[in-house]
């Protein structure tokens, strides 16, 4: 309930001279920051190392991914296990319409591809959001049923759901060349691609939350019955949530096939969505820049941490490679992370350019309005 | 089909049931006392088989004794997950708790993969139950046979445990009232540890028994049939031992029936469980024998 006070509050207050300056402020310096993120994008697709790039956009897919399942989770509250789900249906869709006709011809040479597929092919950004829209309708067809269920029992359902998908995948010959998965996807996801998706998951995400429409999601997750009351729509808006997460989730998987260049069922199971619940609960639910900052820092310890996985020559003694250690160590964070530090890295709270902002320019920046009283979180 | 390969159909259906329920039964009493869906389950069983591989090939113990011992030590290590993972977390969101479980599942297939590699290796299988037997026109082999007659007594002492002795009742009352079942001063701690003893216990024999079916184990077996089975509790009524005993039966014989009448969905077969599973949840969630709870504002 804290959520709607906090929303009336402002609302009141909104017109006020200071605000209205501070709105405008806020919006330059939101798209100074943005202009600034762009610039580092285009310096960093064009110098610096090929691998750097690549582990770069690992974690700005991890991004997308994480904002996504941030919604449906630390938003809404739905404890969803089926992120992977979406990520296969968005990135097998996506591959088989951006893949050339002769290279589908190649892979799908124990049983030929279905004849509506073998020959359509279309530009990435379309191929991408129809990844990401189909993800959404199945999440759609999914959650109307699911989402009726509560806690555990809607993160077993969800992730039936996504076993479901694999096992379609692995069966699907003629679609989805079954376990073989597709190779030869083009590697379209540079980092402006991948950095463009996850500033648009970011923005879009931290809009969401100033509209009655994420406010009414928050009134769900805080307690489900009282958001009843006074008059939300739970399955609309849990479907909703939902299937917005889904999308990103299927834009993710999208870009993610178009990053490794080949998919296939394997990439798709529990550890898949093990990665993305690990960013969102240490970045801290609900919280946007934890999220990006613990998808980065993934994506990058998940590069750095290489080293103890590889066979270590020690002089005399050689050790050899254990692979499964780092999985090991992102477990034990996830486990305490979940033992100690429940909140994860920024609990529910945003990083704020209102303080710099004020130091800056003090006049022009009314005061942060009081915190609204925390509610109980489940 | 002739009535003898329908028999042989069902012995084979039967024996698969009832490994999903041995697994089913420590998911099922787990959440009826604690309300978690105790994630890591299938990596106990994984561990109970690993350990059974451990006793047999690397410490030459007859393998009678190497399965006693993987026994014991497997339910030390869901009594050890229990303390270091559940237990901090009595009060939290279940949510909270559902995470952590899901954090230490990855802990220990992971772990596994270190310690013994990702590559299946082969699990010695007693010459017993290399035997077929014939009964009449059905030929069943020994093991098909061990692993319906160890679940049957299993679930029998089990059963017995709890309905006939003191240790039973108070598990049978916290599933029933955790709060009230505290102030009537039954020792919650020891109450938990004895479920996660007797329910990793029952997993380590279920791992055990499918590493003799399908003679190997690797690190990842007991994912599937660890979901599968929280699938059969879940059928069978969650919290209910009968109904996770039914439930593995029932979705034992419906894998091994649906191959063997449609052999062409035979790639399907991995995935009638979840599809009960979506069913069941939202037709009768409370499964078969559950009993019916109210949410309480």
């Amino acid at each position: 309930m804290s959520a709607i006070a906090g929303k009336s509050a402002s609302a009141v207050s909104a017109k006020t001279p200071a605000r209205v300056a501070d709105g405008r402020l806020r919006i330059l310096v939101y798209i100074l920051i943005l202009a600034l993120l762009a610039v580092a994008v285009i310096w960093a697709q064009g110098s610096l190392d090929p691998y750097k790039r690549r582990v770069l956009s690992v974690g700005a897919i991890n991004v997308t991914l994480a904002v996504g399942l941030n919604i449906i989770y630390g938003y809404t509250g739905q404890f969803s296990l089926g992120h992977a789900g979406f990520m296969a249906i968005g990135a097998y869709t996506s591959a088989l319409l951006t893949m050339s006709p002769a290279q589908k011809a190649a892979n799908f040479f124990i049983i030929p591809i279905h004849p509506l597929l073998a020959n359509v092919r279309l530009p990435f950004l379309p191929a991408v959001l129809i990844g990401g829209l189909l993800a959404a309708v199945f999440a759609v067809l999914i959650g109307i049923p699911v989402l009726r269920l509560r806690d555990d029992y809607l993160g077993m359902a969800t992730l039936g759901f996504s076993e479901i998908v694999r096992v379609l995948i692995n069966n699907m010959q003629s679609i989805t060349n079954g376990s073989l998965g597709l190779k030869g996807i083009p590697e379209y996801a540079n980092m402006y691609w991948t950095f463009g998706w996850a500033a648009f998951s970011v923005i879009f995400a931290m809009r969401l939350a100033k509209t009655s429409f994420g406010r009414a999601f928050m009134a769900i997750r805080e307690d489900d019955i009282a958001a009843e009351a006074v008059g939300i729509d739970l399955t609309h808006h849990k479907v909703e949530a939902f299937a917005i997460g889904a999308f990103f989730a299927g834009v993710g998987g999208a870009l993610l096939g178009h990053w490794s260049s080949a998919v296939d069922p394997k990439m798709f199971t529990m550890a898949a969505t093990f990665q993305v619940l690990t960013i969102v609960v240490a970045g801290g639910l609900g919280s946007i820049t934890g999220t990006v900052i613990m998808a980065f820092a993934y994506a990058i310890a998940m590069e750095a941490l290489r080293f103890i996985e590889a066979p270590m020559n020690l002089g005399i003694i050689r050790i050899p490679g254990i692979p499964g250690m780092r999985m090991v160590l992102f477990s034990v964070l996830l486990l305490v992370v979940i033992l100690r530090f429940r909140q994860g890295l920024m609990g529910q709270r945003e990083l704020s350019i209102d303080p710099i902002l004020r130091r800056i320019w003090p006049r022009c920046v009314a005061e942060a309005p009081a915190e609204a009283p925390k509610g109980v979180r489940g | 089909m002739t009535l003898a390969l329908f028999l042989q159909h069902l012995a084979n259906g039967i024996s698969l049931g009832s490994l999903y329920a041995l697994v089913a039964i420590g998911y099922t009493m787990v959440y009826g006392i604690l309300r978690l869906i105790n994630f890591a389950h299938g990596n106990i069983f994984t561990a109970g088989a690993y350990l059974a591989f451990v006793g047999v090939a690397l410490l030459q113990l007859s393998w009678g004794a190497a399965y006693v011992m993987a026994i014991v030590l497997t339910a030390a290590l869901g009594v050890l997950v229990e303390r270091v993972a559940y237990k901090p977390l009595r009060d939290a969101p279940r949510i909270s708790v559902l995470i952590s479980a899901i954090a230490v599942s990855f802990l220990l297939e992971n772990l596994m993969v270190i310690i013994f590699g990702g590559r299946p290796k082969s699990f010695f299988r007693p010459p017993v139950f290399d035997q077929v037997m014939d009964i009449g026109s059905v030929k069943v082999p020994t093991v098909t046979f061990a692993i319906i007659a160890a679940s049957a007594v299993l679930v029998i002492a089990l059963s017995y445990m709890l309905y006939r002795t003191k240790p039973g009742l108070a598990m049978r009352a916290l599933s029933s009232d955790f709060d009230t079942a505290r102030l009537m001063a039954i020792d919650v701690d020891k109450t938990v540890a004895l479920t996660f003893v007797v329910g990793s216990s029952l997993a380590a024999v279920g791992g055990i028994l499918w590493a003799i079916k399908f003679p190997q184990v690797n690190p990842f077996m007991g994912g599937l049939p660890g979901l599968k089975a929280f699938v059969a509790a879940v059928l069978g009524g969650i919290g209910n031992v009968q109904g996770a005993t039914i439930g593995g039966l029932m979705l034992g014989l419906a894998e091994v029936l649906l191959v063997a009448v449609f052999p062409a969905f035979s790639g399907y077969r991995d995935a009638i469980a979840f599809v009960a599973l979506i069913l069941i949840l939202l037709w009768k969630p409370t499964g078969i024998l559950g009993q019916e709870g109210r949410v309480k504002v």
